[in-house]
């Protein structure tokens, strides 16, 4: 077991039907970091990020073969509880998913899921992390409309406040900020920074310019595969397989 | 000549478009012209809140139709809509996929079944059902042709089409939104009741709404095993006599009595209001739960 890494992957293998759509994988992620999952269109980073979390686990026809070890207990163990697991990381998804309901009810939809009933606790938690998310003194005075009538940026930084509401380690990103304009994305990468500080982030892009802004780690994915990891600077700067550096160079995409 | 046939396409577009609309008020003006012999001689509160229907001396209460169609409607609604949400929710959330695709052909089969059959069926099997173990549970006698017969035969009616809708309802909710719920370690059903339902709303009412309205006019099953009798029912185990039920047993009969087809037309112009006044009513409702929700 690793001391300062949250997420363990052990020879991860994940089938659709008799697609095999990662091979072998094996990574760890280190703590209070940005780790960044580069790979071209299809490699399987959203299955990675979604294994991470049993999303996968939704799919019918789905296998999945091989350890995720979270603090040290395999999230795959048949005695594993899944909402337990799932609680311990917040989700942004690659459009963002407002629940419907009004922005404060998307906010309080977890700790109300879990169990925290008190308004005022209620009322803390959502004021926290939507601050935390930096949509507080956008959204401060209108937090009983519909979430769907904010803006796509808006949203994805609620979908943020409402993951971070369930008060996790880790903060999962696929493609975070593929739907949102320059400035939207800005903003979100902003905070993925800020947050690294109490958060494990980990980040699927196939933007290899954010990868460079945000990244202090990288696993590179290829056809299912993990061929190469690293600081990110190390990678960056001197790749060491050959398919990584034709995919820096943007050879292959 | 390019621009006149653009305006003529355009003309014949605004007038078939049109037509539907048009329909509906034929309707509704045929067959007020085709009652008004009657309406001349009493006032309408008289038929419609009268409850003696006695033809051969000329007295026409439509009250007993009128109450028995609302009851009928409301018990298969009552027992339609929610076994139709919970059937849709397990197939689209729960049963593995093999079972959503088998399950398909056989709901659409029995909502093309024609409604005769259901009639028999209802026969043979839920009038004695009701009759005698339903009607002997509640302490209450009852022959089985009844309201609660009719209720159920018009429910499992309007099942396949309910449920047929709100699958299709709940495929549309974005497997990514379930996601996100499930992300925040929501379980499956906290995630079908907050997200799926709630995103769904809209679409299970409109689906209920083609359940009523198909529910409202059904009228060969339900004449077979409701019973009949023109007497406001005052318990699920009485019998009714629905609108479309003495329309269809009465019409082209005993036509020599005075005004006696005038009135059966007042009872399908007061059948087709009540369809659109719950169409209004229920668009009302759709309305709003669309500013609630999204
Ligand atoms: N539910 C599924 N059923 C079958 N095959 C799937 C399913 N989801 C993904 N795949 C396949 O698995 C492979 C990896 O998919 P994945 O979505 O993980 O790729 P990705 O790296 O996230 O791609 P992108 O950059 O386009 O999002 C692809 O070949 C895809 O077609
Ligand atoms: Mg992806």
């Amino acid at each position: 077991m690793n001391g300062d890494s949250p997420i363990s992957i052990r020879n991860l293998s994940v089938l659709y039907g008799d697609h095999l759509a990662l091979k072998d994988v094996s990574l760890d992620i280190p703590a209070k970091r940005i780790t960044s999952i580069i790979g071209p269109s299809g490699c399987g980073k959203t299955t990675l990020l979604k294994s991470l979390n049993r999303l996968l686990d939704t799919d019918d026809g789905v296998r999945v073969r091989g350890q995720v070890l979270l603090d040290g207990e395999d999230i795959y163990a048949p005695r594993t509880e899944v909402t337990r697991i799932r609680r311990k990381m917040g989700l942004l998804s690659q459009r963002p998913q407002v629940l419907p309901m009004s922005i404060y009810d998307n906010v309080a939809y977890g700790p109300r899921i879990h169990g925290l009933r008190s308004r005022k606790e209620l009322n803390e938690r959502v004021e926290r992390y939507l601050r935390l998310a930096g949509l507080w003194d956008e959204v401060e005075g209108r937090l009983r409309e519909p979430a769907s009538l904010l803006s796509v940026g808006q949203q994805q930084r609620l979908c943020l406040a409402r993951g971070l509401a369930v008060e996790p380690e880790i903060i999962l990103g696929d493609e975070p900020t593929s739907a949102l304009d320059p400035q939207s994305s800005q903003n979100v990468e902003r905070r993925l920074l800020e947050l690294k500080r109490d958060y494990t982030v980990i980040v699927v892009t196939h933007i290899l310019r954010q990868a460079r802004r945000i990244a202090d780690h990288i696993a590179f994915l290829y056809l299912g595969e993990l061929v190469e990891q690293g600081p990110a600077a190390e990678v960056f700067a001197a790749p060491k397989d050959p398919r990584t550096r034709a995919y820096l160079t943007g050879e292959i995409s | 000549m390019r621009l006149l046939k653009d305006a003529l396409a355009r003309r014949a577009m605004a007038v078939i478009a049109a037509l539907p609309g048009l329909l509906v008020l034929f309707i509704v003006i045929g067959l007020f012209l085709r009652s008004k012999a009657i309406l001349g001689v009493e006032p309408l509160s008289r038929f419609l809140f009268s409850s003696a229907w006695s033809p051969m001396k000329g007295e026409f209460g439509l009250l007993p139709f009128i109450a028995g169609t609302m009851w009928v409607t409301l018990t298969a609604l009552a027992l339609a809509v929610p076994v139709s949400i919970l059937t849709a929710i397990y197939l689209s959330e729960y049963a593995p996929r093999w079972a959503r695709r088998a399950a398909q052909p056989v709901i659409d089969l029995l909502a093309g079944l024609p409604s005769v059959v259901y009639g028999a069926w209802g026969v043979i099997l839920v009038v004695p059902f009701v009759g005698n173990v339903l009607a002997p549970l509640a302490g209450v006698y009852s022959s089985g042709y009844s309201i609660l017969a009719g209720g159920i035969i018009l429910a499992i009616m309007t099942f396949p089409t309910i449920i047929h809708v709100t699958l299709e309802v709940f495929a549309s909710v974005p497997r990514a939104l379930r996601e996100a719920s499930l992300s925040l370690g929501a379980t499956k059903w906290e995630t079908t009741r907050h997200v799926v339902l709630r995103k769904g709303a809209q679409g299970i009412l409109a689906a209920s709404v083609l359940g009523f309205s198909r529910a409202l006019g059904e009228t060969m099953a339900v004449l077979m095993v409701v019973g009949n009798v023109p007497s406001v029912p005052r318990s699920l185990f009485d019998p009714g006599y629905p609108l479309p039920a003495l329309i269809a047993n009465n019409y082209g009969e005993m036509m020599s009595i005075p005004r006696y087809d005038a009135a059966l037309m007042m009872a399908a112009l007061v059948l087709m209001l009540i369809v659109l006044a719950f169409n209004v009513l229920a668009r009302g409702i759709l309305i709003r739960v669309e500013r609630k929700v999204r």
